[in-house]
């Protein structure tokens, strides 16, 4: 049975899981934190505690798509609006009731070396396993010098590190901003300022949208409004993205608690395999609450069992040795698009996507049935619909007109059926992207005859070799 | 031809509830955003107008709900009536590519009435081109579905139409002729409305009848529409069928429709299998009727009526005899109808009488429906027509006839089949007729 278990995290920090909640609004109160723990969660990053701070109403925005509600999210919530006392006190408290869950304090306070200093004796008064820098946070704070201000500043950043460890005996995670154009100027200086670990990434300066009637931006306060910090499934991507930045960096790479869109197991298991210890969530908490962690505490445990896995360490980091720079890909490796007939269900979008977004190599040229006369291949999408809308249709008002005629083989009449030309196919994989059904297009491996060959190798190469004769 | 002449009877509207009730604009969204967007999709391919389906539901899906209606009324006027009455079990959502899929199709007929549902109550009209002086003038004969097409298309392009119609009301079936839980008449009118005010003009209670009348129209127009769909209902050539209580299915409908009936009471006996029977039958049934029959002389499998509305007509409980002729209507001595019956079986494609079989139904109402026949006389008196079979003889895709002033469409081209065939037929004879005025004028 795997164990999912997390063991001296960034140099001592420990819990049931690697699912932790970012600090966050799901993280506001010891009650709400408490209630976390009773449904599953293995740690909680504390929202922010810092600073005295003032929030508005509206705080969120979204961006929906295609119907589906909240697929970016934002917020310009700033952090914790509760005072140091409150929150130190109710943190002794859940520490107190559930020790064996992870409870992190995250700090924000003016850039100076005593008030650092006084926050992290608090903060390890209290009980916290760990401390969390928010380094990160883009609005608000950040125009008092705080925040993602610090997380922008290499030399700021390993500062503030520096005083922290002065006076931490708890492991010290330093947040990041994705604001910045290299991720890794800011986790080497963490590194170097001596942090124990790191947490990535922060949420990403956004505007999720315009309301077209006011014109006011979203969150709307009082008819203004300000760049939030995007986060959700749609920031994902980029969050991958710079894990394997920084894990993949020597100078920069530490114990990393992987956030930014994480939902599901799956995303979890994603982050591990670039390097993460743990994830944290909290886009989808605010979605669908706390009860999320059950199903991916339980999916972990279930592809970790299929995939042999005994304990998280034995895949964190597999993946990072299967992402490299471009130039050392093999340009040998060829792949085609093979369309499954008896799954294609005609909708023809592979067609339209090859032709206006790809190569033009996958053509509607079968037909059905007999033809008589000239068969016109590669004929334009345009001339295509021309041709349809062209013809007579009529209801089928008869018993007779009605009875569904045979398609033949295949499920889907061969004239809706698209061809691949795989002389003229570049193997981009759109057509599998864009097809609604489940591997109806696969992407095949055809041999190319040439040993497997890079940029890097061939442009070496060419400084040598002779010059190809054709 | 305002709706106002129109009798708001309420009990009507509640006995006549609508069969399928519009989309909210959030499940609108929904159900657009299912839409694959296929290429050259075949819903499209599949609709005799060929409205542009994705087109029109990614319009919705975008919150474009103008945009989207006017991508509908582009290909068909009737777009409203349409998204109400088309059997779209056998059309773009019976082509629907999601069915292979074992996915439910896309709702296109409810998402084209939210579309048009929107479009109809801003009031806006169809922008219809500048009027040139050398446009064709046309006149269509009939206000039906066909005509209706032919003439807004024909303005839409800059001619001149005019619609003459014997009844008092635009609309044909769509107004006289549909069940009221799937078109409401008023709903007819209102989408006839904007056709006037795009620019046709309507001649009401103007019949067609004589030699005279056809050489007075076509001294004032340069072509001429017929679309004047199919005439009476058949004759059940029985004895005793000009009994009071017998009234054919097409007078019922537009009976209730127009207000002239209000209830009906005791036993109906609807003779007939088709669209137009089972609309009657259930219609006797939300008027009162406390059992109704479809008697028809072939059995379950032969009926021509859409499988839907089989069993819609189930669900009303109306109750079918099957392989049953009738014979003859007398009356009782309480004045009740009495319909004499007699099973009967198929023997080499001829119906034979089963011996010892017969049976007398005492019914209030005896309802044929049993197919149209064609309006005969006026077409006689249409020289160079061709009339075969009761139907005009007109070329697929034009519409014209024999004779090169006179185009057909609709029923009385197709010996009958839906709305949408008789829109796609008046617009494809307006575009021939524009093409060959241009060629004339050229």
């Amino acid at each position: 049975m795997p164990d999912i278990r997390v063991r001296g995290f960034a140099g001592g920090i420990n819990s049931p899981n690697p699912f932790w909640l970012a600090s966050a609004p799901p993280t506001n109160t010891g009650e709400m934190i408490m209630r976390a723990f009773e449904a599953g969660w293995g740690g909680a990053v504390w929202k922010t505690i810092g600073e005295p701070v003032t929030n508005v109403s509206s705080r969120y925005s979204a961006t929906d798509w295609n119907g589906l509600r909240m697929m970016g999210f934002n917020n310009i919530e700033l952090i914790s609006d509760r005072s140091v006392e409150v929150n130190l006190s109710e943190m002794a408290e859940v520490k107190k009731r559930y020790p064996h869950n992870a409870v992190i304090a995250s700090l924000m306070v003016a850039s100076n070396r005593k008030a650092w200093h006084d926050i992290v004796a608090r903060a390890e008064g209290a009980g916290a396993d760990g401390l969390e820098l928010n380094f990160g946070c883009p609005h608000g704070m950040s125009e008092r010098g705080m925040g993602s201000a610090v997380g922008q500043v290499p030399e700021y950043a390993q500062m503030i590190t520096e005083w922290v460890k002065e006076k931490a005996r708890t492991p010290v995670l330093v947040k990041l901003t994705p604001n910045i154009t290299d991720i890794r100027t800011i986790a080497r200086a963490a590194k170097r300022g001596g942090a124990d670990a790191l947490s990535a990434i922060n949420t990403i300066n956004s505007i999720t949208g315009i309301d077209l009637d006011t014109f006011t931006p979203r969150p709307n306060v009082d008819g203004k409004s300000s760049h939030g910090g995007y986060c959700g499934p749609a920031v994902k991507p980029i969050a991958l993205n710079m894990a394997q930045e920084i894990m993949s960096d020597p100078e920069s790479a530490l114990p990393l608690s992987g956030i930014g869109g994480i939902a599901t197991w799956r995303d979890a298991a994603e982050f591990i395999l670039l390097g993460c210890g743990t994830v944290q969530v909290c886009t989808a908490v605010m979605h669908y609450g706390y009860r999320i962690v059950e199903d991916m505490a339980e999916g972990l445990d279930n592809w970790m069992r299929e995939k042999g896995f005994k304990t998280i360490e034995e895949f964190r980091g597999l993946s990072l040795k299967r992402v490299t720079e471009w130039k050392h890909l093999n340009l040998n490796y060829k792949i085609v698009a093979h369309i499954d007939e008896q799954k294609c269900i005609g909708c023809d979008l592979c067609h339209i996507a090859c032709w206006d977004g790809a190569h033009q190599c996958i053509h509607l040229d079968r037909v059905s049935g007999p033809v008589d006369g000239h068969v016109e291949l590669h004929t334009t999408p345009a001339a295509r619909e021309m041709q349809s809308r062209a013809a007579i249709a009529e209801t089928p008002v008869t018993r007779k007109e009605r009875e569904v005629t045979t398609l033949g083989d295949y499920p889907t009449p061969l004239e809706r059926i698209p061809r691949v030309d795989e002389t003229e196919c570049v193997g981009c994989n759109l057509c599998s992207l864009v097809c609604p059904v489940d591997d109806c297009i696969r992407m095949e491996r055809v041999d190319a005859g040439k040993p497997p060959e890079t940029w890097d190798e061939r442009t070496r190469g060419a400084e040598c070799a002779p010059r190809p004769q054709f | 031809m305002s709706s106002a002449i129109l009798p708001d009877d309420e009990k009507l509207r509640e006995r006549f509830g609508e069969l399928k009730p519009p989309l909210t604009a959030q499940a609108a969204q929904i159900e657009a955003n299912r839409c694959l967007n296929c290429f050259d999709a075949p819903c499209t391919a599949s609709c005799p107008t060929h409205i542009d389906v994705p087109g029109f539901i990614k319009r919705i899906s975008s919150g474009n709900l103008r945009g989207s209606a006017l991508r509908i009324l582009d290909a068909n006027i009737l777009g409203s009536s349409c998204s109400r009455v088309c059997p779209v079990e056998v059309l773009c959502e019976g082509a629907c590519v999601l069915h292979r899929q074992n996915r439910k199709p896309i709702q296109i007929g409810l998402l084209q009435r939210h579309a048009m549902d929107s479009f109809h109550k801003s009031g806006e009209v169809l922008p219809v081109a500048m009027r040139a002086a050398s446009a064709p003038r046309v006149v269509c004969i009939g206000a039906g579905p066909a005509s209706l097409a032919c003439a807004a298309e024909l303005v839409r392009q800059g001619a001149h139409a005019t619609v003459v119609e014997r009844r008092s009301l635009p609309g044909g079936l769509n107004t006289y002729g549909v069940a009221e839980y799937k078109l409401r008449t008023a709903d007819s009118l209102h989408e006839v409305e904007m056709i006037r005010r795009m620019g046709v003009d309507f001649r009401f209670g103007t019949g067609i009848n004589s030699a005279a009348e056809l050489e007075a129209l076509e001294s004032e127009f340069d072509y001429v529409f017929v679309g004047v769909g199919l005439g009476a209902m058949q004759q059940l050539g029985i004895p005793g069928e000009d009994s009071d209580g017998v009234i054919n299915a097409l007078e019922l409908i537009a009976g209730y429709k127009v207000g002239h009936i209000r209830r009906i009471d005791g036993t109906v006996v609807v003779v007939g299998a088709g669209n137009t029977a089972i609309d009657a039958a259930n219609a006797a049934r939300r008027l009162g009727a406390h059992a109704v029959y479809l008697l028809y002389r072939r059995g379950e499998s032969d009926m021509s009526a859409f499988d839907f509305e089989y069993e819609h007509a189930k669900q009303e409980g109306v109750q079918f005899l099957w392989r049953r002729q009738p014979l003859a209507i007398r009356k009782s001595e309480h004045g009740r109808l009495l319909l004499d019956t007699v099973q009967v079986h198929q023997v080499d494609n001829k119906l034979l009488p089963l011996p010892d079989s017969h049976f007398t139904i005492e019914c209030d109402q005896i309802v044929p429906a049993i197919g149209q026949s064609p309006l005969a006389h006026l077409i006689h008196d249409l020289r160079g027509v061709d009339v075969r079979d009761g139907r005009i003889v007109a070329d697929h895709s034009t519409g014209q006839t024999g004779n090169p002033r006179y185009f057909a469409g609709g029923d009385c081209v197709n010996g009958g089949r839906e709305v949408v065939d008789a829109v796609a037929s008046g617009k494809r004879a307006a575009n021939a007729i524009l093409k060959i005025a241009e060629e004339a004028h050229a």
